[in-house]
């Protein structure tokens, strides 16, 4: 392995980091509940267990609003377009490239943090299974059938659908985390992308818009630390 | 401009969190208005506004009772005729019954799977009718000098009808001292309710389960609501009466969704402070969650086998009593089962109910045979879940005519057909029959059947309701019968666990084997 130039990135803003962590937070404990809830198996208790995952759901559902509103502020959501440039070659480096210690096909800069597959997959996380998991799970908090009174419902004529649907999120979103904290050993080091999300900084490749996007956020970091 | 940066940087590090967190703690403090209310409102006592006992017309020597009724109602002019419409006086109620048309059914002509019925028995059963003399089918239903108003309105605890006199008390020398009954008239007591309802089936809790004397003395503990430790409440608090005319249904003979006594009429329909709770009324009646257990001073009989009756020992009818001197076995009924502190069965119910009449058929396939259908389902907006007391039994059909048979059992002498005295089954049936003036093949066999009697009374305090888990429970729960319907913390879709399961699994195994190899490879690269 030829070696290769680094440079000290500004790669995730701090609301980013934060938003990142409480998410990470709030699905570990909604899965916690969550399935205590499904009777996987008993621990503070039912009742308990379905008051802390109803309060921690609307923790997230707030946490998402707020994520919606910076991507869209800061542009950030253009990093989840998928592209299929280099997608063979990411999950090719996955399946042999990573063992004989090859190099990462994508470069990670600051205006493109993603390679291919992982644009993929936050892409499905954020338009697919996320909404899934609200929605199911709004309609289980809402589900009251048939109206009555002054008890407010959504008029869905069976539980069932609604609470498979969102067994089926948790499970995918329990399968993802697993791989998802595995493939954070994966970086440049083993634990590059770990104090990258924690920091902030990273080593990247060094790279002539690199360094310039570098020094431009290294005066903005300057200024909110200020 | 990095001014504004930083004051959104720090709205969002810091009150986000602190914003989050507030939700989270926000718990609802708010005191039980609607309980506070109803515990200043239900110590206020009844007062008479009439003092009976200086009523002239109230102090002759009565010789028989009618004339009783006629003092009564020379003053309440307008009571008889009221009476006279309730469903006390005719044991029956014209009700709608889908696939039935407009019915008459009650006590008057149902078929039960305790005593199974009054028809040739009247005598003694209708000794709980609230009129004097309903001993057969000739009885006048609109002579209002025949109704028994002291059952109902003695205060005294003194007057008592007579076994198989039909409904009148004794008289003269051995009867009750009418002059204080007289005095005392007014409101009914729970004792006065309780002289029939309390007894129903036979003696003291056989029937209901959930009414029975223990009610009169016992504390908060078996009845939160008449506990005598507690608001001490009568039966007519709840079940109050619109011109003779009480709220409550009993779903053994009703069959409509009217006039029944809720809960709610006093607790409202959003009676907890917590809101979860407040959501499952909409398909959880009050009664499933706050009756956890009848039966609770005791026994009540759970199940009636008639077909063992008239056995002999040594030549003699007998008795079979249990440790708690509960009957198990008589030759005159049969063999008995008796729980107390029973757990109750559940089911979907809107209120509606249809009967076994003497005259339907009998579908041997589709057994126990339902001597009361109560009618419900989840899909149903009107159902909620009730806890019931289920009453299995065993009684005689004909298996020629394919309908349940209603016995004689009782007269006033042997060797009238009474079974009860003459313990012959043949004679018996035809005797009973003969007096419905239904056919019987003379073929007879017994049959098990089932009725189910809504539990609402011996509501325990709060503390101790059923809570979450009780039901929503893998395995076990009180509802694991009740499956027409998902149940979070029950229910589970097989496939669906299996398939999240693998995932897992193979999640796990597929980071571990790749970290390996990655392991593995690393150190030969090396």
């Amino acid at each position: 392995m030829k070696e290769t130039k680094t440079v000290k990135a500004y790669v995730y803003k701090g609301f980013e980091r934060f938003w990142h962590w409480m998410q990470s937070f709030l699905i570990l404990f909604l899965a916690l509940t969550g399935f205590e809830i499904h009777s996987s198996y008993s621990l503070m208790g039912f009742e308990t267990a379905v008051d802390l995952h109803n309060k921690a759901a609307w923790a997230f559902i707030v946490l998402i609003v707020f994520a919606i509103f910076w991507h869209f502020t800061t542009g950030e959501w253009k990093q989840y377009l998928p592209t299929t440039q280099n997608l063979k070659a990411q999950a090719e480096f996955y399946i042999f490239g990573i063992f004989r210690n090859a190099p990462h096909p994508t470069k990670k800069t600051v205006i493109s943090k993603l390679n291919p597959l992982q644009r993929l997959v936050y892409l499905g996380l954020k338009i697919l299974i996320i909404p899934v998991m609200v929605v199911s799970g709004l309609f289980y908090m809402f589900y009251r059938y048939p109206q009555a009174g002054t008890i407010q419902s959504a008029n869905i004529e069976k539980l069932e659908t609604v609470a498979l649907l969102h067994t089926l999120g948790a499970f995918l979103l329990i399968a993802f985390v697993i791989v998802h904290l595995y493939l954070i050993t994966t970086g440049h080091t083993i634990t590059s992308n770990l104090k990258a999300m924690i920091t902030g900084w990273e080593e990247l490749e060094a790279d002539t818009d690199a360094e310039k996007e570098n020094k431009k956020n290294e005066k903005e970091e300057n200024n909110e630390s200020k | 401009m990095g001014n504004i940066k930083t004051i959104i940087t720090f709205a969002l590090a810091v009150i986000l969190p602190l914003l989050i967190i507030t939700i989270a703690l926000r718990e609802d403090k708010t005191e039980n208005q609607v309980l506070l209310n109803l515990q200043m409102e239900f110590p206020v006592k009844h007062q008479s506004g009439t003092d009976h006992g200086s009523m002239e017309i109230l102090q002759q020597d009565f010789d028989n009772p009618h004339e009783i009724t006629a003092a009564c109602l020379s003053c309440h002019t307008e009571r008889g005729k009221e009476v006279m419409q309730s469903a006390h006086w005719n044991w029956e109620r014209e009700a709608y019954i889908p696939g039935r048309g407009v019915t008459y059914l009650g006590k008057k002509n149902l078929i039960n799977n305790f005593c199974t019925g009054i028809f040739s028995n009247e005598a003694s059963c209708n000794r709980c009718h609230i009129g004097y003399g309903w001993k057969d089918k000739t009885f006048d239903f609109a002579n209002q000098f025949n109704i028994d108003c002291l059952v109902c309105h003695d205060n005294t605890g003194t007057y008592e009808k007579a076994r198989g006199q039909a409904g009148y008390p004794v008289m003269g020398e051995e009867g009750p001292d009418f002059k204080p009954i007289l005095a005392s008239v007014g409101r009914p007591k729970s004792e006065n309710c309780g002289s029939c309802h309390f007894h129903g089936g036979g003696g003291n809790n056989v029937k209901h389960g959930d009414l029975e004397m223990a009610l009169l003395t016992a504390g908060r503990d078996v009845d939160v609501h008449m506990g005598v430790d507690g608001m001490n409440m009568d039966c007519v608090d709840c079940h109050s009466a619109t011109n003779h005319k009480m709220k409550g249904r009993y779903y053994g003979t009703s069959s409509e969704n009217t006039q029944r006594a809720e809960c709610t009429d006093c607790h409202t329909a959003m009676p907890h402070t917590n809101n979860k709770l407040n959501e499952h009324t909409i398909k959880v009646a009050c009664q499933t969650c706050h009756i956890p257990v009848y039966a609770k001073v005791n026994s009540t009989k759970m199940s009636w086998d008639w077909s063992t009756a008239t056995r002999l020992r040594d030549g003699k009818p007998y008795v079979d009593l249990d440790s708690l001197g509960n009957e198990l076995y008589t030759s005159i009924k049969g063999s008995f089962g008796w729980h107390r502190m029973v757990t109750p069965e559940y089911t979907w119910f809107n209120g509606t109910a249809d009967h076994h009449l003497l005259t339907d058929k009998v579908d041997v396939n589709d057994l126990p045979l339902k001597i009361n259908k109560l009618n419900g389902s989840y899909d149903d907006h009107d159902s909620k879940i009730y806890p019931m007391k289920v009453h299995r039994g065993r009684q005689p059909y004909d298996t020629e005519l394919h309908n349940l048979i209603q016995a004689k059992l009782w007269d006033k002498e042997a060797n009238m057909g009474a079974l009860w005295l003459d313990l012959n089954w043949e004679r018996a049936l035809i005797e009973g029959m003969e007096y419905a003036g239904l056919p019987y093949s003379g073929k007879y066999d017994f049959i098990q059947t089932e009725m189910l009697l809504p539990v609402n009374h011996m509501v325990s305090p709060a503390n101790e309701a059923l809570s979450c888990i009780d039901c929503h429970t893998r395995e076990g729960g009180r509802l694991q019968y009740l499956t027409d319907f998902y149940m979070p913390g029950r229910d589970y879709n097989a496939t669906l666990d299996t398939f999240g399961k693998y995932l897992i699994i193979l999640s796990i195994i597929g980071v571990m084997v790749h970290g390996a190899i990655r392991f593995v490879a690393a150190r030969k690269n090396a």
